[in-house]
């Protein structure tokens, strides 16, 4: 790396793309440069620095830690978790929690409680990996050890992904462009066949199909949902996984759940919806601030799962019809 | 004393973020100052009071906020110690994405907009690509994906420095920047200090009051655009 500044700007460009971005962001010109890059940095007029906003020096700086960053996030092994251990900390009012939640890859657990109870605040404390630093005072340990401080704080290869209520799309790209633009800032070696792959699998959840041409800002709520989830399973760089309700808008929620399980995450749902929070094996009940209490599904919940899944069915079944422009007049049978 | 320059295009949610990580600092036992500095008018001030933080307001009016910023910077320090702050956070309004009111040696906060979309980081100048730390807001109503890239496209404008999210309404991310601001280096005297980039420039006729449109008028620094239907004399 020493001799960066030696190396001819021509060949630097073709073996790190990311310096071309970066002059062209400064709003340089930098085709056809044989000369060594010092060289040419040299020979530009001050004017130019003035305008892009750097000096020579920074620069130079600026590209030597680009370059190293790349290395390192190419280099950067993300790695499964295989437990998140939540240590209670304290309630609204200051009571404490007493409770200690294991939680291994491949499990869903749901956080139920009402609005303003603190469900928020809990995924807040896993998202951030608190360490008794928030106001709950709760701690929470990666296989069994406080993450380092490079593990809580980088910012693209985040431990947490976090699939918020009311998410947007700002950008205006197809679907295809868009996964494939997240691909390849995960570095993922075949781009274009994981993009097939996701938007295939967003597919599969959803009832209303769509085409890999079709622009993001069109999709519709379920669309996006099944295409965000498909997504967070297959692409994105973080183990665990937060969501806040999924809702009922043309999501197959069973499989959803079932494709993040087998991506070896540990999921942790906000939700009401029956189907959901009765399919975890257990679900956290909050009150005023803290885990009130941890509630393992029992049997009997389990056999009324199946009978609310058979209702659920037919509700999907009435709804697709109605997508497709049928009539719904026979007798519904409710089957449960 | 720690000053701290946050800078930021308007609206990204800098007072929100500020507040945030200030009542953070506070509950430490900390006091903390806020200079807010805005170009017309600017009713955060009463936000920071709302909260009993103490704040002085700085409008630079017809002048260039940063050129404002710098000339004032030293009397925001000395107003500081006279209040006896533990930590002073400079706000100020990178209005043309050139600005950068960042000081050697001072900690350097630049806070984005995560609905800014994710091409934004790479066309903010050196207030982003020159921070310490950087700051991104609303990404709680942008998709996971975006914030991945947009997180992803931060670290290249600006390789090195250390980012964050910060959710100015609920304060998830808010502890983060209370910590990064408490281990700032503390500023005792910024004479001799240097800004870490020229701000952008200001001397033609029209900075001064010319009003009149022409060539005749456009003396001193004066640019001018270049059309691609026309042969270039460069």
């Amino acid at each position: 790396m020493n001799n960066l500044a030696e190396m001819p700007l021509d060949s630097l460009l073709t073996t790190h793309p990311c310096v071309a971005d970066f002059f062209g962001s400064l709003g340089l010109a930098t085709a056809n440069v044989p000369h060594p890059l010092a060289t040419w940095l040299e020979q530009l007029p001050d004017e130019a620095f003035f305008d892009a906003g750097m000096e020579r020096e920074q620069i130079l700086t600026h590209i030597k830690r680009l370059i190293d960053e790349i290395q390192a996030m190419g280099e950067a092994d993300n790695g499964q978790v295989g437990s998140l251990i939540l240590i209670g900390g304290r309630d609204k009012s200051g009571v404490a929690e007493n409770i200690q939640l294991n939680l291994r890859a491949g499990e869903i657990v749901c956080i139920v409680g009402p609005t303003g109870s603190g469900k928020s605040r809990l995924l807040g404390d896993i998202e951030c990996l608190a360490q008794g630093d928030t106001p709950s005072g709760r701690r929470v340990l990666i296989d069994g050890r406080p993450p380092d401080d490079e593990r809580r704080y980088t910012l693209d290869r985040k431990l947490v992904a976090q699939l918020s209520q009311n998410m947007n799309f700002v950008v205006d790209l197809s679907v295809r462009e868009f996964i494939d633009m997240h691909a390849r800032c995960r570095m993922v070696a075949d781009p274009e066949a994981m993009t097939g792959q996701v938007i295939a699998c967003a597919n599969d959840l959803t009832g209303e199909k769509f085409t890999a041409e079709v622009s993001v800002t069109q999709l519709s709520g379920g669309q996006t949902r099944a295409l965000m989830i498909a997504d967070a399973a297959l692409l994105s760089a973080s183990p665990i996984v937060l969501i806040d309700e999924i809702e009922n808008a043309g999501v197959d929620r069973k499989r959803a759940l079932e494709l993040l399980v087998t991506g070896e995450k540990i999921v942790l749902i906000s939700t009401h919806d029956p189907l959901l929070a009765l399919r975890g094996d257990r679900r956290i009940v909050i009150r005023n601030g803290g885990i009130a209490e941890i509630i393992v599904t029992s049997d009997l919940e389990r056999r009324n799962l199946e009978r609310i899944e058979r209702l659920d069915a037919t509700i999907m079944d009435i709804r697709d019809r109605l997508r497709r422009g049928l009539r719904i007049e026979e007798d519904i049978l409710w089957t449960a | 004393m720690r000053l701290i320059t946050v800078a930021g295009s308007p609206s990204v949610g800098k007072t929100s973020v500020i507040l945030r990580a200030s009542e953070i600092l506070r509950q430490e036992g900390l006091k903390v100052g806020i200079a807010k500095f805005d170009s017309l008018s600017t009713s955060d001030d009463k936000l920071y009071a709302q909260k009993s933080f103490p704040v002085a307001v700085g409008l630079a009016g017809a002048l260039c906020p940063d050129h404002y910023f710098v000339s004032n910077v030293e009397d925001c320090m000395a107003w500081g110690q006279r209040q006896e702050l533990d930590i002073l956070i400079s706000e100020s309004a990178g209005l043309c994405n050139r600005c950068s009111p960042h000081i050697g040696g001072v900690m350097a906060v630049c806070v984005v907009d995560a609905l800014a979309g994710v091409h934004t980081p790479k066309k903010i100048g050196p207030m982003l690509r020159l921070a310490d730390l950087v700051v991104i807001t609303k990404g709680d109503i942008v998709s996971q994906v975006e914030r991945e890239v947009f997180a992803y496209q931060t670290r290249l404008a600006n390789p090195g420095a250390r980012a964050l999210f910060c959710n100015g309404i609920t304060g998830q991310g808010a502890a983060d920047l209370a910590r990064a601001i408490h281990q700032a280096p503390e500023t005792d005297v910024l004479e001799g200090a240097r800004l870490r980039f020229p701000m952008p420039a200001a001397v033609c006729p029209y900075c001064v009051g010319e009003t009149a449109i022409g060539e005749t008028h456009q003396r001193g620094n004066v640019k001018k655009m270049r059309f691609n239907d026309r042969s270039e004399a460069a």
